[in-house]
């Protein structure tokens, strides 16, 4: 932070240092990895986006042993069976607790206060992940597979995306699984981490112990934080 | 687990008895949640004063 003020005024336009000074103002260390939290924090509400970060930990990792030994592993032996389980069963898991930690946050109205943006994000990730699922519904390389996969072709050329997303090929939708979605889906969640710690946890909308709404005393990214516990 | 689940209808509503009470058990687990006491929450030595800051 101090050698930012020493920096001699030829810095000027070097774009690493504008990127590095842009990271010390907006994410600084302490709010990336704060080892305290405002005392609304203390709900099992909050533990719901945490358990869906833990499952996509999971997602990847067993997508990652399925993409190694391949289909007929795992529709044929017994490990292939159980990793594949592994894959589906955290998926569900994944879509629970997003949906849980979806309510928890429009029922919090946590878009207040500048939070927009990390809201967006949230919805797009909801949204990329149910495509992510449904390449990996129609990716399984098994019946089950072809029905969905012959069903969804005509409402995807209903709403006219057929041409470039199509369903019936499984080549196109396996990559699209194993490579563009889990990036877009794991880069987007790395954005919306970062996101709630630069701007903290949204206060309660009628916090306890507060009869008017209290003015603006401090200022920074994390103000209307509120106190730690 | 290969024979169709059975499904429930009221009116325009239609909705297998799976997914009834995966719904269910998910509204359940919210509600459990908010009223959940949470470990070491705010019962904290000093909390109070910090909330009334």
């Amino acid at each position: 932070m101090t050698e930012s003020a020493q920096e001699p005024e030829v810095d000027r336009g070097n774009w690493t240092l504008a990127l590095r000074r842009f990271l010390e103002r907006r994410v600084p260390l302490v709010h990336l990895l704060p080892d305290r939290q405002p005392y609304f924090v203390g709900s099992w509400v909050y533990v719901f986006g945490v358990v869906a970060i833990a499952a996509l930990i999971w997602i990847v990792a067993t997508g990652i042993v399925l993409v190694f030994f391949g289909p007929q592993w795992w529709h044929v032996s017994n490990i292939g069976h159980f990793v594949n389980a592994l894959h589906f069963w955290s998926v569900q898991i994944f879509f629970i607790f997003m949906v849980l930690h979806l309510w928890g946050q429009y029922f919090a109205a946590s878009w207040r206060d500048g939070r927009a943006p990390t809201w967006l994000v949230g919805v797009i990730v909801f949204a990329i992940s149910i495509v992510a699922t449904f390449t990996g519904y129609v990716a399984q390389q098994n019946f089950d597979a072809q029905w969905i996969a012959i069903n969804a072709k005509d409402a995807m050329n209903a709403v006219g995306v057929g041409a470039f997303f199509n369903v019936l090929n499984f080549g196109q939708m396996y990559g699209l699984h194993v490579l563009f979605f889990p990036i877009a889906v794991t880069t987007l969640v790395a954005v919306h981490v970062v996101l709630v710690r630069m701007r903290g946890v949204v206060k309660p909308i009628d916090p306890p112990g507060a009869e008017t709404s209290e003015p603006a005393r401090r200022s920074g990214p994390q103000a209307s934080e509120g106190p730690v516990a | 687990m290969d024979s169709p689940a059975t499904y429930l209808s009221w009116g325009f509503i239609l909705i297998s008895i799976p997914n009834l009470l995966m719904i269910i058990g998910m509204i359940v687990l919210f509600i459990v949640a908010l009223v959940a006491p949470f470990p070491h929450g705010t019962d904290e030595k000093g909390a109070k004063e910090r909330r009334d800051d």
